[in-house]
């Protein structure tokens, strides 16, 4: 067996047994990149001679046993983390040539944990996407069927982990960028709670929405991957002091007795069929696990994608700021003055989603706007928030559809971005009340495109959200189909 | 003219603070380094990097809002002031907007060009500086980020004060109390220290405010004094040759002694203020703010009305002393040791500034320290040495850092109290001054002075001048 | 219409952005959609709903004052695109 059909557990137990070697595993990943990603354009930037050297550190670990679940483990990066010495484009012109000079935290974590970083991955530019469409690396191909996107704007992360070109990647996720595209490419994708991980290093789209977390084949290599990242960090005001829970010793406790909620809003006219039956079969599989599948109600959902647009793209409007052609990154100069550098370098390294959402988000916040526009929003965010507490009164979970269809055609939405925001109806709302969240695959639809099943957890409830995520993976058989490439 | 017309002035002064770190970064907030050396990703602003507050930023917020009788907030948010700027590495600027750290303030000012009055601090809020701009030779303008994120706390006054003269003694004793908390160097050249006045004019009796113009650039009192007098007789002149003030920033030309109009050089501001996502809300409990209290120093006001009430020392030596901390650091500390606040003072305010103004060094590494200066004290007043050798004996003990005890005894300075020793010397003075005598004699008693004088000079100033005087009267009583 | 091209002007010059006349009047219409879209949240009564700023309820992140080593010129400047000595070069601001 070869990186594309394993694991990170397998390939620890191999590498630990030393029935292969890290030098080996990362010599397979790079080659199934190499036959692959010229379909894909999943990887951005590539980090082969580095990853070697990791690789061969990683050994050194291995042989004196010393090595830990991640030591010589390939894994990719979405190209938003900050990379010491690798350049870090976040998907944007503007920062075509910028290479940092410091590590995001979850990236110094994985090294010390003996990782191999294969590479950085193609994203919707600045995390603004939902179809990988809007990268300056141009755009990334569904495995499963390349006319189709696979979701965005962790794109590349699911691609790489559903092609085999690494064994798990980090993405990040605002309003939906780690589920949709983990749904869209048939593997498992986690948003943490906020605040469980830091955010240091990783370049920032909507600071209190942004969540990294792990794309992963399956759910034991999601928890594995969510511990090693999660935890405190005093450089993020936002992470939040508390232990994390061991996820895989409570991840085969099962849902027996558990009650699992089913918000009515949810399950709408707009959702496709497929998706529909796809969901509803998950639905069957956990009563037949024990589960008590409960109707619930989350009224303020409809409300959602407009409160995430006015919050997100006005903290975006300031997030982007300061790429302004002075201190980093693509600059952009005439005969003018300041202002004029300013204009040029930014209208000329800013692709239109991002301008657009900056333009929004400027307006929502302009003297005059912003008790109606951003004020507005961030009490209904209060009320979106409340109804999840009130509905985890109730129940322990959520079940829902991840994305109302399968992965669309590239092109399809590109003319019309609210019909693209209103795809991710069902991934917002976990972003904006601040809790965890995560997609597993759970069907097909005719044309052969992974469908993902959404489970919301209760704040800090990953580890119940796991179990139940790894009963549904035991009781099918989804996430072990591959593309075939 | 003039007197048909009240100025208005609002006073915003920006406290860089002494913290050994940045506001929301680990960098050192050093003075002077070479350009840039004093950056990491958070203060350049460097995609992914995020604030984190420092402790101490708070403590010193709270002690200057405590200090300047403000309502500390037990709930307060940063927020982003966003525009665009080279030496604003993030295009935004944390602060302060709603809801700031110290509220509804006050200060009593007084001086001799004005009645006493209260100023209204309407509050104060932290926020990080901005870098450094240069406009050298080169085409372009240069920027160092050493002091982007450096901490400050900006200080509104209401719009309470009504000349120049208010103004620079609200500005003297804020600044006063910051120095004295320790919470700012107050260097107003190196810019520690930064004023922006907020001047209007209007008809004497007229409720309303008249527009104001802000003026900057204000580096030095002196500077303050000027642009507030010239901004007002430019205003006064305008409006009465029947123009309009606008709002605008001006700003003061020191060499010129006037106000210039930044007019046109300003974009259009709307800073679309909003609470900074990346830092949380900062909560101050009663006892945080208690425990800040209890640790605040004794304030120069507190200091002087003690000194006055408490030890008993005029107005003009209780302000002298309290002005300055060292300086009543120093007094109290000889106060603890020579219970005698007059002498103790009349020795601080004359000898020891004296002196150490001379050898310019700080009172703090004064040589001669309070214990030292207390044993030259108790040996004047057990009558060991006149005041005149006490001066003689503190320069010695300020070169060698010897005791009072030791400095008499090597240099043989005890004072003769003995009247055996004494009676020989009168007796010479007495034979060598026959004329005087008579005079003495004969009503014109003042010559008591000469007969002491030379006594002293003949015993090198040792001699105990009490005694004398007592020894002289006696003998010279008898030559009747 | 919620917003006319001027005001899509103003913000522009905000956010330091240049637009041709086409992209101003195609920016235009796609955010007087998105700001007719937005307004469904008018239906929705918040007079005395505190607004939510952080999801996850916390306060007070501090650090302590000590210093932590810098970076140093050399790495501040390695991604500037002009840099002169150990300064940042902009164009000349005129003060």
């Amino acid at each position: 067996m070869s990186v594309p059909q394993l694991t990170i557990s397998d390939l620890a137990k191999q590498l630990q047994e030393q029935k292969t070697t890290a030098m080996a595993v990362t010599r397979q990943s790079i080659e199934r990149i190499n036959s692959t990603d010229g379909q894909l354009n999943a990887f951005v930037t590539r980090c082969d001679d580095a990853a070697f050297k990791e690789a061969a550190a990683a050994d050194v670990q291995l042989r004196a046993g010393s090595a830990g679940p991640l030591t010589g483990i390939p894994l990719g990066l979405k190209d938003i983390f900050s990379t010491k010495g690798v350049r870090t484009t976040c998907g944007s012109k503007i920062l075509d040539n910028y290479v940092p000079v410091y590590d995001a935290t979850v990236v110094e974590r994985l090294r010390k944990q003996g990782a191999v970083i294969i590479g950085k991955l193609n994203m919707d530019e600045f995390a603004m996407g939902s179809s990988n469409e809007t990268s300056s690396a141009g755009v990334c191909r569904n495995p499963w069927d390349r006319n189709h996107v696979p979701g965005g704007s962790s794109g590349g992360s699911a691609v790489a982990v559903a092609a085999g070109q690494v064994a798990a990647a980090l993405g990040t996720d605002t309003g939906g960028s780690i589920r949709q595209p983990a749904a869209h490419c048939g593997v498992v994708g986690l948003k943490p709670t906020y605040g469980r991980v830091s955010r240091y290093g990783v370049i920032a789209y909507a600071s209190s929405l942004d969540q990294v977390g792990p794309i992963t084949r399956n759910v034991e290599d999601c928890a594995l991957l969510l511990a090693a990242i999660a935890g405190y960090d005093p450089r993020d005001s936002t992470s939040v002091d508390r232990p994390v829970p061991d996820y895989q010793a409570s991840l085969n406790e099962g849902v027996a007795g558990k009650k699992i909620g089913l918000p009515r809003e949810y399950f709408i006219d707009g959702l496709d069929p497929e998706v529909k039956r796809a969901v509803d079969a998950a639905m069957e599989v956990y009563r037949g696990l024990g589960a008590e599948l409960v109707p619930v109600s989350l009224p303020h959902t409809d409300y959602s994608v407009a409160c995430y647009y006015l919050i997100a793209t006005a903290e975006a409007s300031s997030n982007l700021a300061r790429y302004d052609g002075v201190r980093f990154g693509v600059r952009h100069a005439g005969a003018g003055g300041l202002i004029d550098m300013y204009q040029q370098t930014r209208s000329a390294g800013f692709g239109d989603e991002v301008k657009r959402r900056i333009m929004l988000g400027t307006y929502a916040l302009s003297s005059g706007y912003y008790d109606a526009y951003y004020l507005k929003a961030q009490k209904v965010r209060t009320l979106i928030r409340q109804d999840f507490t009130r509905v985890f009164a109730q129940v322990d979970l959520l079940l829902t559809p991840v994305a109302p269809t399968a992965a669309f055609k590239i092109g399809e939405k590109t003319d019309d971005p609210l019909q693209m925001y209103l795809s991710d109806i069902f991934t917002i709302p976990a972003n904006l009340a601040g809790t965890c969240a995560m997609s597993i695959p759970c069907g097909f639809d005719a044309a052969g495109l992974p469908i993902g099943l959404q489970l919301i957890g209760k704040p800090f409830g990953e580890g119940e959200m796991l179990q139940a995520a790894r009963a549904f993976e035991q009781a099918t058989d989804w996430h072990t189909r591959q593309p075939s490439l | 003219m003039k007197t048909r017309y009240e100025t208005v002035i609002g006073l915003e002064v920006h406290v860089q603070l002494t913290t050994a770190t940045k506001i929301f970064c680990g960098c050192s907030t050093a003075f002077g380094q070479s350009p840039n050396s004093q950056t990491c990703p958070v203060c350049l602003g460097l995609p992914g990097a995020l604030p984190v507050l420092n402790r101490e930023v708070v403590n010193a917020a709270i002690k200057t809002g405590l200090a300047t009788n403000c309502r500390i907030a037990p709930y307060s948010i940063f927020a982003r002031k966003n525009y665009f700027y080279p030496d604003l590495p993030k295009g935004y600027q944390i602060s302060q907007f709603e809801l700031p750290i110290c509220e509804h303030g006050w200060l009593d000012i007084s001086g001799e060009e004005f009645d006493p009055k209260r100023v209204g601090i309407t509050r104060i809020h932290m926020e990080e500086d901005a870098g450094k701009l240069l406009h050298g030779a080169s085409a372009g303008s240069l920027v160092d980020l050493n002091r982007a994120c450096t901490p400050l706390l900006e200080v509104v006054s209401e719009p309470d004060m009504r000349s120049a003269a208010e103004a620079i003694a609200y500005l003297k004793q804020l600044h006063q109390i910051v120095v004295y908390l320790g919470v700012c160097d107050g260097n107003l050249e190196e810019g520690s220290f930064r004023c922006d006045a907020n001047v209007s004019v209007r008809p004497v009796g007229q409720v309303e405010l008249g527009t104001r113009a802000e003026l900057k650039n204000l580096n030095s009192f002196r500077f303050i004094k000027q642009a507030i007098d010239f901004e007002v007789e430019r205003q006064i002149e305008l409006i009465e040759e029947g123009g309009k003030v606008v709002q605008e920033t001006r700003l003061f030309d020191p060499d010129a002694g006037v106000t210039r109009s930044m007019r046109g050089k300003e974009q259009a501001h709307d800073y679309r203020y909003f609470p900074d996502p990346d830092l949380l809300p900062l909560e101050v409990s009663q006892d945080w703010i208690d425990e800040v209290r209890a640790a605040l120093p004794e304030l120069p006001g507190q200091k002087r009305q003690r000194y006055e009430e408490d030890l008993g020392l005029p107005a003009y030596d209780a302000a002298v002393l309290a002005a300055e901390r060292p300086v009543a650091e120093y007094f109290e500390a000889l106060v603890a040791q020579h219970n005698h606040p007059k002498l103790c003072s009349n020795w601080v305010m004359g000898e020891v500034l004296a002196a150490v103004k001379e050898h310019d060094v700080t009172i703090a590494s004064c040589p001669v320290t309070p214990a030292l200066l207390a044993g030259i004290l108790k040996r004047i007043e057990d009558n060991t040495i006149s005041g005149k050798i006490a001066k003689t004996v503190f320069s010695a003990i300020w070169q060698s850092g010897k005791s009072a005890d030791e400095v008499i005894a090597e240099k043989g300075l005890k004072q003769v109290s003995d009247s055996g020793a004494l009676d020989a010397l009168i007796d010479e003075v007495i034979a060598a001054n026959p004329t005087e005598v008579t005079e003495y004699l004969g009503g014109k008693e003042k010559l008591m002075g000469f007969f002491v004088g030379q006594v002293m000079k003949a015993s090198k100033g040792k001699a105990n001048p009490g005694l004398v005087n007592k020894l002289l009267k006696e003998r010279l009583q008898q030559k009747t | 219409m919620k917003i006319t091209e001027k005001d899509v002007a103003y913000v522009a010059g905000l956010a330091r952005l240049a637009l041709s006349p086409d992209e101003l009047t195609d920016l235009t219409g796609k955010m007087d959609a998105m700001l007719g879209y937005v307004d469904k949240l008018n239906q929705l009564n918040t007079d005395g709903i505190v607004p939510t700023a952080h999801a996850v309820p916390m306060a007070n992140a501090f650090r302590d004052d000590q210093v932590v080593a810098s970076i140093g010129a050399a790495a501040a400047l390695a991604n500037a695109p002009l840099g002169v000595e150990d300064y940042f070069q902009v164009p000349r601001v005129i003060e």
